[in-house]
């Protein structure tokens, strides 16, 4: 499939995801505390005209939960995303600076990815004692090894290359060869890293809350909708069931897209 | 000789990462705020005093430094011994053989399953490049790598079960019967749709992968060459496609162990199926700490032979890949 401008594309599907996250936004500040307002006479609705995708076995509008959830996601995930790009970048940094050291990083990330990631990230929530912050820690800790592995290797291959070489020969500092030189040249890679991470971000914190071992049952998550969903499902509940999860679905693939388009672009 | 060497030096590796993964797992252990001795006493918590505490806390060796303790329980696990499971009441060697059994059959199948359906489709996606089907099949293999596993199983209960009644709901056995009265059939009714809902979703990445093996076939000089001599793209999918791209998609699939077992966990929540995953969840939640380690170390052990198959078969595939440090 030959993309023919792969730069007006990325442009706009940044654009889509902006007017996305603002669209999100904009409806936490709109909708208040409507996800969790319980209306007891009209408990498990199907979706309708004033309930536009249903209700809740309290009461609560599903759309306006569904909304609350995803804002929530997007936030766990960024936080995650942007963290676990941190832990890749230093790593990979120290990786560079003597073989011992990246023999214990290349350690380090074989036995991350020998444990499956959602026991892994069990684990971690299990050790912090589960919340939000826990889940964000959990997402980041185990996601950064791809990202690290990319940016070690373009980190050797910077070290060699000329311009860095001349640099140190002319005698400028260690820090001014990572500011000026080094770091200029990966940020593109981080950037676009954390973009591929998010997604997955997103995905195993959804999965997480839905186990039980994430963000607390009293907030609004996806994993939470979807628990509860669980309970009503041999009842033929289904809008509790589909929505919350096409929601994640389609910011989740929004997400996937910008970030494929954007590094074809770079 | 140095298929011997290099054996060793890959089995070494693995042990020394399991004893890695074994330090961080009874770190994270140890770290946790769940108290042992609470956990283990249970609602009797309030029946026991401060000076009984101290003896349970002796008894099991608790008044030690940590290091001391992850000696005692790595003495214990290299002789085999991997604890008690307080969840399940039974020794933690023996839930795991148990639950993974069960577990096995759904992950094995669903394994097979998906690597050789997102092989041939990418396959056939890959030979018919631009065609409607390749972009159909691409746009579902996209869309399923974003698709969260649990919700996919959720529309599938909620499609195949309740609303059309064609498979049980949940279990691995229908209600009140027991287990070794449950006969194939039944067991193979209760497993069909876990089974597909898990397959489908490993599809994706084998899929994608395999395809883009195929597009980097059919623009090589050797397809080039074959189409001036007037094969066919089917000839040249048949004849050079399939070498060219089985190797990696069967390295992608050791390699994706881990994810699979992950979904496996998910997909055993929904459809409450009496396996491995179940467990895990169950004993994360009840904080069962040494099942929690045993499965673990388990898991960790399956997951790394299957990256050390993987691994050896890239250095089939590519003789200039060297296996690489410590």
């Amino acid at each position: 499939m030959s993309q023919p401008q792969p730069r007006l594309r990325a442009a706009f599907s940044l654009g889509v995801a902006t007017l996305l996250v603002v669209g999100l936004a904009a409806s936490q500040w709109l909708l208040g505390d409507s996800p969790q307002q319980m209306q007891f006479d009209a408990r498990l609705a199907p979706p309708s005209v004033e309930h536009w995708l249903g209700t809740d076995a309290l009461g609560r509008e599903l759309w306006a939960r569904t909304l609350a959830g995803l804002a929530l996601s997007f936030w766990v995930g960024c936080l995650a995303a942007l963290l676990s790009t941190l832990i890749a970048l230093s790593l990979a940094a120290l990786a560079t600076l003597s073989a011992r050291l990246d023999a214990l990083v290349s350690l380090l990330i074989d036995t991350l990815l020998s444990v499956p990631h959602l026991i892994l990230l069990m684990l971690i929530a299990f050790a912090l004692g589960g919340g939000t912050q826990a889940v964000i820690i959990a997402v980041a800790v185990t996601h950064w090894p791809s990202l690290a592995r990319v940016l070690r290797a373009e980190l050797w291959q910077l070290r060699q290359a000329p311009y860095v070489r001349i640099s140190r020969a002319l005698g400028k500092s260690r820090w001014f060869v990572l500011h000026g030189h080094l770091l200029p040249h990966l940020l593109p890679h981080c950037l676009v890293g954390a973009l591929l991470l998010f997604p997955h971000a997103i995905l195993h914190e959804a999965a997480l809350t839905f186990l039980g071992f994430g963000l607390s049952p009293s907030q609004p998550a996806i994993g939470v909708l979807l628990a509860d969903a669980m309970r009503y499902l041999s009842g033929g509940y289904w809008w509790l069931g589909v929505f919350p999860g096409l929601g994640l679905l389609l910011m989740v693939l929004g997400f996937e897209r910008l970030s494929s388009q954007l590094r074809r672009a770079l | 000789m140095r298929l011997i060497a290099l054996t060793i030096k890959r089995l070494a590796r693995l042990a020394l990462v399991l004893l890695c993964v074994a330090l961080v797992s009874y770190g994270l252990m140890m770290a946790s705020p769940v108290d042992p001795v609470d956990a283990y006493l249970g609602p009797q918590m309030a029946q026991v005093s401060p000076e009984q505490r101290a003896l349970i806390a002796q008894r099991w060796g608790f008044d030690q430094s940590p290091a001391v303790q992850f000696g005692h329980w790595l003495r214990q696990l290299i002789s085999g011994d991997l604890g008690w499971s307080h969840v399940y009441n039974q020794p933690v060697s023996e839930v795991i053989g148990q639950r993974f059994q069960r577990s096995i059959a759904l992950l094995g199948s669903a394994w097979l399953l998906s690597a050789l359906l997102g092989f041939s489709l990418g396959v056939v996606a890959g030979a018919k490049e631009g065609s409607k089907l390749d972009s159909i099949i691409s746009t579902y293999a996209l869309i399923t790598a974003s698709t969260p596993a649990f919700w996919l199983a959720i529309l599938a209960v909620l499609l195949f079960s309740v609303t059309l009644g064609w498979t049980p709901t949940c279990c691995a056995g229908p209600a009140g019967v027991l287990n070794q009265d449950v006969t194939l059939v039944t067991r193979l009714h209760h497993l069909l749709l876990p089974i597909v809902t898990l397959a489908l979703l490993g599809i994706a990445n084998i899929t994608l992968h395999t395809r883009a093996r195929m597009l980097e076939l059919m623009r090589s000089e050797v397809a080039t060459h074959a189409f001036a001599q007037g094969a066919s793209r089917i000839d040249v999918a048949w004849r050079h496609g399939l070498r060219h791209a089985s190797l990696p998609a069967v390295t992608l699939a050791f390699a994706s162990l881990g994810e699979l077992f992950g979904g496996s966990i998910l997909i055993e929540q929904v459809f409450t199926y009496p396996g491995l995953g179940q467990a895990t969840v169950a004993a994360g939640l009840r904080s069962d700490v040494p099942l929690l380690l045993g499965i673990a170390l388990f898991t960790a052990l399956f997951v790394s032979i299957g990256n050390m198959i993987a691994d050896s078969l890239y250095a089939v595939i590519d003789p200039r890949i060297q296996p690489g440090g410590l």
